[in-house]
Order: C-alpha cells, then sequence, then structure tokens
C-alpha cells in the first residue's frame, strides 16, 4: 500500500502537537467531570486539577478531653489519633503544631513542648499522645491541635447520589427523554417523506417550494416564541386542554427541526441514483412504496446524522421548553432542571458539576454510538468522498 | 418511578405510533380509494395517474402545515409587528427602525455581533483545517476528532458550568478554582474577573463557541481532505514542493468550496448566537448581541414587541444573502461531479 | 407478443428537440439495436417507450394501444439498466422478486417464479447475496433475470454491457443471444453505441443521428447498401475510407467510400497512391495505413502484410464494393 504522503517533518512533533489540542479541547470538559467526583468541600477549596495528586492541606482538630486521661508511671496521658471525627479526612501528618501561627511547627514524631510543662507528640498515621505530669483539668480540655495532612485523591459517587435520587433529576431525566425521542423520530419521518416528495415526484411549484424551506433556515428562533406561545393559548382555550403539553414541544421542535431537515435529507435523497428509482418505478412499485422499500434504507446515513444533530438540539434545548412545556415535575426537562439549580444552588458546586455531566452524557452517548454516519450523511450535498 | 417510566413510554409509542399511522392510513387509503392493481385496464390507468397527482401532497402535507404553523405565521407576524408599536395596536411605519438606528444599545449589539462574525467563524474554520491536516494520518486520528467534535454534543447549560471552572474568579490571594486566573496567578499575575472586563469579555465569550464549533468543522474539513486525490499530492512532492506549499498550494484551493461552506454555515450560527451570551452574561457588561436583545425587548422588561421584531427582521434579513450564497456554493459543488 | 409502433415521435427538453420525427415498426418478437454516437437521444428514444419520459408528441403503440398516457409500470416492459439499478439493500431473491412482490403475488409463487429464473441464468447459488457481493456479470444476470421474472412482453436494454470488461462482454453478448433464442416472443429493443454489438445481435439495426433516424436494416444491409456517409462511416470497423476528389468525380460522385478490406494493390500506379506510414499486425488481419494525396486511408490484410513502412503503395478499390455518395451525403444508387 501506497504511503499517504507526509506534511510533517517529524512524526512525534505531529503526535505531540495533536496532543497538546487535544488537552487544551477537553481540559474544560475533563474540568466539570473531576469536580463532580470531589467531595463537596473540595470542589469550592481548591482548583479541581489540584485533586489529581496528593495534596497538603491544613487542618485542625481536638485532642480529647479530661475524661479519658489515663496515669501511668505517675504522669497523665491523653492519645488517640487526629482523624477520629474529622470527617472524610484521611491520610499522612508530615508536621502538627498547637498554635494557629505555626500549623506545621513541629516534625511529625517529634516532641513539642506545651507551654504548660505538657508535651505533645503526633505521629505521620495520626495517632497522638499528650502527656502532663500532673492530672488534667477542665482548663486543659479539649486542646486544639493543627497539622499538615497529606492527602491521597479522594473521589466519590455521593454528588450523583444526590443529584439523582434528592434533586430530582432523576425525573427530569425521563421528562427529557419523553421530550426528546418524538422530537427526533417524528422530524425525521415526516422531512424524509417531504424531502422524498421534493427530490423524486411531479409537483407544481417544487422549485418555489424548496426555496422558501430553504429560506426558513435564517429565521431566528427567538422570534417564533411570542406568536407561537399566543397561538397555543389560543388553541387551549378553544378546546379546553392545558396549553402546555409534551405533544406542543413535539410539534413546536419538528417545525422549527424541519427547514434543515429537508434541506439535508433532499439533498441527500436527490443525490441517490436516478435508475433506481426509475427501476422501481417500472417494477410496479407506488410512490409509498418506493420511499420505504428503496429510499429509506438507503438514505440510513442521513438519517443519522440528522437524528443526531436533532437529538443534540432538542436535548439541549432550555428555551423551547420553557415557552412550551411547564415547569412542574412532571414536565421539567434537565437543561431546564440544571438552569434552576444555577439560579438557586448556584453555590452548591457538588450539585451542578454533577447534574452537568449527567445533561452531557446522553448526547455524548448518542454522539458517540452514531458518528460513523455523521460525515457520510452530512456530506452528500457538498463534499465528494465521504 | 415505575409509573412515570410507563408513562413515558406510551405518551411516546402514542406520539411517534400517529406520525406513523397517518403516513400509512392516508396512502392505505389513497390506494383502496383508487385501486390500480387490476393489469392495464383503463380504470387502473386513471386512477394511477390520480394517485400520482394526490400522493405528493400526502407527503408534504404535514411538513408544509408545520412550517406554515411554526416558522412562516410568525414571520408574516414578526414582520406586521414590526411596523406596529409596543403592544402591536398602532401602525408606526419605521419608527420601530428608526429608533434602533440610533439606539446605543442595538448599536452595540450589532458592534459585537459583527466582532463575532469576525472572529468565530475564520478561528473554527482555520482551527477545523489546522486540526484536520494534523490528523489526517494519524492512527489515532479518529479518536482525535471524536474528542474535538465532543463538545458539540454538550448543551449551552453545560457549557456554562464547564466554563466556570475556566473563568472564574476568586480575590486575590485566595486559592483560585479557576484554572485561568490559577495560570495567571501562578506566573505572578493578578486575578481578573474575564467575563466583566470591558471589550475583552466578548473574546471570552467567542472562546465557547469556538471550543464549540471547530469540532464540526474539523469532521467536514477531515472528509473533504481525505477526498483529494492523492497522485496530485504525489506529483507535488516529486515537483519538489515542500509541506506548506502543498498545504496552500495544492490541499486549500481542492477543498475550497467546503472550507466556504462550513465557514458559512458557522457565520449564519453566529449570527443567531443566542444561548452562550444569556447563559454565561445574561448581555451584562456590554456584551449584548442581536438576538439577545431582540429576547430583553420581547420577554425581558422591555415589554416592546414592535422593537423586538424589528430587531429580529433585521437579524433575518442580515443572514438571508449569506445563506443563499452558501446554498448556491453547495449545488454548484453537486453539479461538478 | 407485441409489436411496438412509433409514429411521428417528437420529444423535448425545453427548447431543445432531442428526438425529431421518428416513426418506426418493431415488428413482435424481433431483436432491434438503437445504434448511435453518444448523446444522439438512443437513451431518450429508449425512455419513452418505457415511459419513463413523456414524449412530446406522436403517438406510441406497443401491442396496438396507444400508450402515450400510460405509466411504465401498466405498458408490460421490462428494463435493464447500463448500470443495472440493483437495489443494493435487497439480496438478490428480493431483486428479482421485488417487481411479483408489487404485483400483490402470493409468497410461494414468487418463490417458484424466482428461482425457475435464478436457475435459468445460473444464479440459484446467489440467491441469498447482497449484489456487492456479486461479480459484474453476475450482476449483469441479476438484472436480465429481473426482466425475465415478470414475463414482460418488451424487453428494453439501455447499453447494458458498457460497464463490462472486454471479455466479459464477449460472454455476455452470447447469453443475451441466447435469451433472445429462449424467449422468442419477447420484443427486444436494445440501446448501444457499439456497432459490434448492434451487428452481432440484431435482427434489425435503426442508426440515429442527432435525433433523427438515419437509416432502417438488417445488419448486412446496412454493411452493404448504406444509406449516408454517416450511416457507412458508423457500421463497420474499421472505419469506411472516403475518398474524395479525381478517384469520386471519375465515378460521377462526390465522394466514394471503400471499406478497408475492399482495396487491391497494383504494381502500377493508380489514381490512389501513397506511402505506407504504419502498420498494425493484430494476427488474423493486418491494418495498413497508408498516406495518399486524399487523406489517410485504412487497409486491411489478411494474416500478415509483406509490406514495409516507407514504402510506396498503388490502392485500387475493387469496382463492384465502391459506394458513391453524392452533394448531400446520401448514397448514389
Ligand atoms: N433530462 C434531460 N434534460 C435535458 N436534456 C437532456 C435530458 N436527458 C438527456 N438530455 C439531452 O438529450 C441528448 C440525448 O441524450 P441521450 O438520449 O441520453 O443520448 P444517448 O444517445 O447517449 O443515450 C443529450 O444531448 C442530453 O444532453
Ligand atoms: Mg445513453
Amino acid at each position: 500500500m501506497l504511503k499517504r504522503f507526509s506534511l510533517e517533518p517529524s512524526r512525534i512533533a505531529l503526535n505531540i502537537a495533536v496532543l497538546i489540542i487535544i488537552a487544551l479541547w477537553t481540559f474544560p470538559t475533563a474540568g466539570l467531570l473531576i469536580s463532580s467526583l470531589r467531595d463537596k468541600n473540595d470542589i469550592a477549596a481548591s482548583g479541581w486539577w489540584t485533586a489529581l495528586s496528593s495534596a497538603d492541606v491544613a487542618k485542625k482538630g481536638r485532642l480529647k478531653d479530661k475524661v479519658d486521661q489515663v496515669e501511668k508511671d505517675g504522669k497523665f496521658t491523653i492519645s488517640g489519633n487526629v482523624f477520629e471525627g474529622a470527617d472524610g479526612v484521611s491520610g499522612k501528618v508530615s508536621a502538627f503544631g498547637t498554635k494557629v501561627q505555626a500549623p506545621g511547627g513541629n516534625p511529625a514524631g517529634t516532641v513539642a513542648t506545651l507551654d504548660n510543662g505538657q508535651t505533645l507528640v503526633v505521629n505521620v498515621d495520626g495517632s497522638y499522645v499528650l502527656t502532663s505530669p500532673t492530672k488534667f483539668t477542665d482548663e486543659d480540655s479539649g486542646g486544639r491541635v493543627f497539622y499538615i495532612a497529606s492527602q491521597p485523591p479522594r473521589f466519590t459517587l455521593e454528588n450523583y447520589q444526590t443529584v439523582l435520587f434528592s434533586e430530582g433529576i432523576g425525573r427530569s431525566f425521563i421528562n427529557s427523554l419523553t421530550v426528546t425521542i418524538p422530537a427526533t423520530i417524528i422530524p425525521i419521518l415526516i422531512a424524509a417523506f417531504a424531502a422524498y416528495a421534493l427530490a423524486w415526484m411531479k409537483l407544481p411549484f417544487r422549485g418555489l417550494i424548496i426555496a422558501i424551506i430553504v429560506g426558513l433556515l435564517v429565521v431566528p428562533l427567538q422570534m417564533s416564541l411570542i406568536p407561537l406561545l399566543k397561538l397555543y393559548n389560543a388553541a387551549g382555550t378553544f378546546m379546553g386542554v392545558p396549553s402546555k403539553t409534551y405533544l406542543g414541544v413535539w410539534l413546536a421542535h419538528t417545525g422549527f427541526g424541519l427547514p434543515f431537515a429537508i434541506y439535508l435529507l433532499r439533498s441527500y435523497i436527490a443525490g441517490l441514483p436516478k435508475d433506481l428509482i426509475e427501476s422501481a418505478q417500472i417494477d410496479g412499485a407506488n410512490d409509498f412504496k418506493i420511499f420505504r422499500r428503496v429510499v429509506l434504507p438507503l438514505c440510513f446515513p442521513a438519517l443519522a446524522s440528522f437524528a443526531i444533530f436533532q437529538f443534540l438540539w432538542v436535548w439541549n434545548d432550555l428555551l423551547v421548553a420553557i415557552v412550551f412545556l411547564g415547569s412542574g415535575p412532571d414536565q421539567l426537562v434537565l437543561t431546564g432542571k440544571l438552569n434552576a439549580l444555577l439560579g438557586s444552588r448556584g453555590g452548591n458546586w457538588e450539585i451542578l458539576t454533577a447534574s452537568a455531566f449527567v445533561t452531557i452524557i446522553v448526547p455524548l452517548t448518542v454522539f458517540f454510538s452514531l458518528q460513523r454516519y455523521f460525515v457520510r450523511g452530512l456530506l452528500a450535498g457538498s463534499v465528494k468522498g465521504g | 418511578m415505575i409509573a412515570q417510566v410507563l408513562y413515558a413510554f406510551f405518551t411516546v409509542v402514542l406520539g411517534v405510533g400517529g406520525c406513523f399511522g397517518y403516513f400509512y392510513g392516508s396512502n392505505w387509503l389513497l390506494d383502496r380509494t383508487f385501486p390500480a392493481n387490476a393489469n392495464n385496464d383503463a380504470s387502473a390507468v386513471r386512477n394511477l395517474r390520480v394517485q400520482a397527482n394526490i400522493r405528493p401532497w400526502l407527503f408534504l402535507g404535514p411538513a408544509l402545515l408545520l412550517l406554515s404553523v411554526y416558522l412562516i405565521f410568525p414571520v408574516i407576524q414578526t414582520v406586521w409587528l414590526s411596523f406596529h408599536d409596543r403592544a402591536g395596536d398602532q401602525f408606526v411605519g419605521l419608527a420601530n427602525y428608526k429608533w434602533a438606528f440610533y439606539d446605543d444599545q442595538f448599536r452595540l449589539s450589532i458592534f459585537n455581533n459583527i466582532l463575532w462574525l469576525a472572529v468565530v467563524p475564520a478561528l473554527c474554520t482555520l482551527m477545523g483545517l489546522i486540526i484536520a491536516v494534523l490528523t489526517d494520518r494519524l492512527w489515532w486520528g479518529n479518536l482525535a476528532k471524536s474528542l474535538i467534535f465532543m463538545p458539540l454534543a454538550i448543551s449551552f447549560v453545560g457549557a456554562s458550568v464547564i466554563w466556570k471552572f475556566v473563568y472564574d474568579y476568586r480575590g486575590a490571594g485566595q486559592q483560585q478554582i479557576g484554572i485561568l486566573n490559577a495560570i495567571v496567578t501562578y506566573f505572578g499575575g493578578d486575578p481578573q474577573v474575564w467575563i466583566s472586563l470591558p471589550f475583552w469579555n466578548n473574546f471570552f465569550l467567542m472562546a465557547i463557541l469556538v471550543w464549540i464549533q471547530t469540532g464540526f468543522a474539523t469532521v467536514i474539513l477531515a472528509a473533504a481532505l481525505r477526498g483529494i486525490p492523492e497522485d496530485t499530492l504525489e506529483a507535488a512532492n516529486i515537483d519538489g514542493a515542500g509541506p506548506f506549499k502543498i498545504f496552500y498550494r495544492i490541499m486549500v484551493p481542492q477543498i475550497y468550496s467546503t472550507i466556504l461552506v462550513v465557514w458559512t454555515t458557522i457565520t449564519v450560527l453566529v449570527l443567531k448566537i443566542f444561548d452562550i451570551v444569556l447563559t454565561m452574561t445574561n448581555s451584562q457588561w456590554n456584551t449584548s448581541v442581536l438576538a439577545n436583545l431582540m429576547f430583553d425587548w420581547m420577554f425581558r422588561g422591555g415589554g416592546d414587541f414592535g422593537r423586538g421584531a424589528a430587531i429580529a427582521i433585521v437579524i433575518m434579513v442580515a443572514v438571508l444573502p449569506i445563506m443563499i450564497w452558501n446554498i448556491r456554493q453547495a449545488n454548484n459543488e453537486q453539479k461538478g461531479h | 407478443m407485441a409489436n411496438i409502433k412509433l409514429t411521428n415521435i417528437n420529444k423535448s427538453y425545453g427548447s431543445a428537440q432531442i428526438i425529431k420525427d421518428v416513426s418506426l415498426d418493431i415488428k413482435s418478437g424481433e431483436f432491434i439495436v438503437f445504434v448511435g454516437p453518444s448523446g444522439c437521444g438512443k437513451s431518450t428514444l429508449l425512455r419513452s417507450i418505457s415511459g419513463l419520459d413523456q414524449v412530446t408528441s406522436g403517438t406510441l403503440e406497443i401491442d396496438n394501444a396507444v400508450v402515450n398516457d400510460v405509466p411504465p409500470s401498466k405498458r408490460g416492459i421490462a428494463m435493464v439498466f447500463q448500470s443495472y439499478a440493483l437495489y443494493p439493500h435487497m439480496s438478490v431473491f428480493e431483486n428479482i422478486g421485488f417487481a411479483l412482490e408489487n404485483q400483490g403475488l402470493p409468497r410461494a409463487e414468487i418463490k417458484k417464479k424466482v428461482e425457475a429464473v435464478g436457475e435459468m441464468l445460473q444464479l440459484t447459488s446467489y440467491l441469498t447475496r447482497l449484489p456487492k457481493a456479486l461479480s459484474g456479470g453476475q450482476r449483469q444476470r441479476v438484472a436480465i433475470g429481473r426482466a425475465i421474472v415478470r414475463g414482460a412482453k418488451v424487453f428494453l436494454f439501455d447499453e447494458p454491457l458498457s460497464n463490462l470488461d472486454a471479455a466479459l462482454r464477449v460472454q455476455m453478448r452470447m447469453e443475451i443471444a441466447k435469451l433472445k433464442r429462449d424467449l422468442p416472443n419477447t420484443t427486444m429493443v436494445y440501446v448501444t453505441h457499439d456497432q459490434v454489438e448492434a451487428m452481432t445481435m440484431a435482427d434489425r439495426i435503426v442508426v440515429l443521428q442527432a435525433g433523427r433516424v438515419m437509416q432502417v436494416g438488417t445488419p448486412m444491409e446496412l454493411y452493404e447498401n448504406p444509406n449516408s456517409v454517416f450511416v457507412a462511416g458508423f457500421i463497420g470497423s474499421p472505419k469506411m475510407n472516403f475518398i474524395t476528389g479525381l478517384p469520386a468525380e471519375k465515378l460521377k460522385a462526390k465522394t466514394i467510400g471503400v471499406r478497408p478490406e475492399h482495396f487491391e494493390f497494383s504494381k502500377t500506379p493508380t489514381d490512389i497512391s501513397g506511402t505506407l506510414d504504419y502498420t498494425e499486425v493484430l494476427g488474423s488481419d493486418s491494418f495498413l495505413y497508408v498516406s495518399t494525396s486524399t487523406g489517410m486511408l485504412t487497409v486491411r490484410e489478411p494474416g500478415r502484410t509483406q509490406y514495409k513502412t516507407g514504402q510506396k503503395l498503388n490502392l485500387k478499390p475493387i469496382a463492384e464494393h465502391v459506394h458513391r455518395f453524392g452533394q448531400d451525403d446520401s448514397s448514389l444508387k
């Protein structure tokens, strides 16, 4: 096989260059993923990139009370572990101290002498022994200790648990699917039929219809919301049904998605070999049959590529859902939920990050499973090969 | 939970089934009403012709209906509104357009839109081209392209959470959790409130769109590059052209029309850009663009449909020529082979 | 049994008239070949017969019934396309059976008919395959099978062999000739730009040029009595030589035509003499390219030739095989 002609002086430099670009591109998303797996206190306390390595953190804790003292050889000792009771903290102590000014004044394992003649030893594993020549009194109770702990990276799925089961994200997830699946399939079907008619059937004003549909590609979506909202309310009142329904949002997404869908599918379907369609005509198939048995199977790449677009668009949409769906738990979609969280729980990074990641998991899965059709379907009209 | 899932499932089945039902049902009805199965007799031939006249409209009907309701009707309504006052009762001629012309906020939005137009499409296309060329012959090139493409799958709300971890600001002396400020302080600089930095904040918003759209440009251009006949590159190599010369004299000209298509597609998208500004700054700190301005006039405090409509018309009129040109280009390319 | 009758057929695309006043009588069971240069309107004429294109004016009859307005599926025709037009996502079986399925035949009957056709075309072991897993010749056979299975009265072929390599083309030519023998009642209309195909397969040939019928006749009639310079030049390989000037004037013609095989060599100088430029040796024949005062002439000699390049040759047409053409390029009898 002929080796593809090589543009770059060195493969290594090329690989590195691409790696750098990839790193740059995935860095923000990686930040989200890692943050969502961190402890909720850590997220706001340090950059997510610090979570990947062991970090020295200054901590403080309280020593045990006088009730735990033990007398031995005329000395009174209190022993315990600094990590006890410090929630979720573990690791290694590198240094300790008893004053806030010098939290790491004494290396771990050495003896520190306190003002009142007491001595304190904190070991690497966190265990400590406080020794006093006299009996501990109320005054000495629960003295403070400061230490520098080196923590290994810690990750937790707790945020996801919170988000999925107590923040109503799970419910919104189902709502999003209820919106997205029909709002992807219906426009595909409607657009494919229309595209076939515009590509292969004899009908008056064909050119004009195509031109209008393409022209509608430029309509900014936000513009149609007010007229449609009025229309929905009027229709709802007239027929005595709620104006915010799943049907309403499916049709809205279908309407908004149709120009692109028809444009994309028509150029693909029109590019199918003419002989094939004519051969089917001679074989006595009517247009419905030709569409179903010949055209539909053959334009699968275009269908898949539009499906990706529409799925991503609907799943990620916030505006249409806000306008055409209610905000009750039975209708609020994921993006809406996330947006609400951004407003109400803006400080709760653990909830935001985990929810954000939940919202992007589905589109990423859809994308990666269908991506091999993506380019093929998209390119029918514009590029050779593909 | 089970009940919800079942409810959702049935709703979905009903919606999708209804759509299938229409197409099957209407075509079945047509075949029943005008039977054409009998061989070659005159009535079968006549019925077949009737069918051929009706069937295109069965196919097109739902699409035309939905397009009329969801796009054509709002467009007409908007045109009408743009010539009327805030509540839509009083005809005011071109007053709304005149207002827009002199309004500071409108001018700012236009200026920002132009800034976006100048930067984003060019940058996306350029980055896309570079990445496409670089990954073309890597064994893991497809994986690389998928990773670059990934942001396109992320919602704007999700993206805004992601980018908060890039642009987040903490006061000097505190530990920064935004990567950008972390880098700045690491090198001894002062942390910045990036998204309210006058003028430059626009570029920080654009970075997000570039991040999202470059993947699109990459996959399209990569496919176009693969369509370049190998022998032209080899011939140029034999003719003694260096890598860069081959790139801009042999490769780029051959995929020029695809480059233009990508560029204009992103241009159209940028003219309608809305979500990023809404979720990142909500038009504050002079980052407003036309679509957001229109949105504010229509939905928020503004409450002036006439002005909102006039802005919408301006956006549409601005996109139209680019769109027409884009589609011409695509059609020419199609005819070319 | 079906005859086809074309009366004053015209066909235009917009302002461009592609088919000009074509009248033709195709007898039932006849194998007729439309031949002509690329772009002369052969496919358009064929598509008009099939109903895929509507004629602009004129009447078209199949089996003595006017079919101008009858859609393709009701004309009782089958068509084999240049590209075969096999449905790429259907198996060979489904491809062949598709038309029957559309007629609403029961499954068992479809199976029986498709298998019978598969047997006839030696496709039995390929019935479950997809078209992409077939060789060019097999695809061609599937395309023919689709036509056969429906029992159509008329077969239309549009350059069916032009996508095949030379060896396969010869083989398929024979298979189609055999098909014609097996289906003596089926009228076949075959389009090609290759005059060899036309000569070898046709009962009658229709020569088209720029949308007009130039001549209709059996292969030998066209070979022996072409009615115009165009037909004379188109039929026969290598091409007929056309000579103007003195030799033609002597025979009271503007142009005379002599086929390469109809020259003799003379020891003494003749009206047509020149030098041998180049020789092509094919084994069975040799083609001699002789440069003369009236242009380059091709001479065919059986077997090897004794003449050397650069040698002077004197050529003499065999009188009874000389074709004479008048001012309007039509044949003078
Ligand atoms: N659909 C069409 N529209 C316009 N012109 C056409 C169309 N189909 C064929 N033509 C023209 O008609 C002429 C004859 O075409 P065709 O019948 O395909 O020739 P051929 O003899 O090679 O089969 C050509 O000049 C072609 O350009
Ligand atoms: Mg042809």
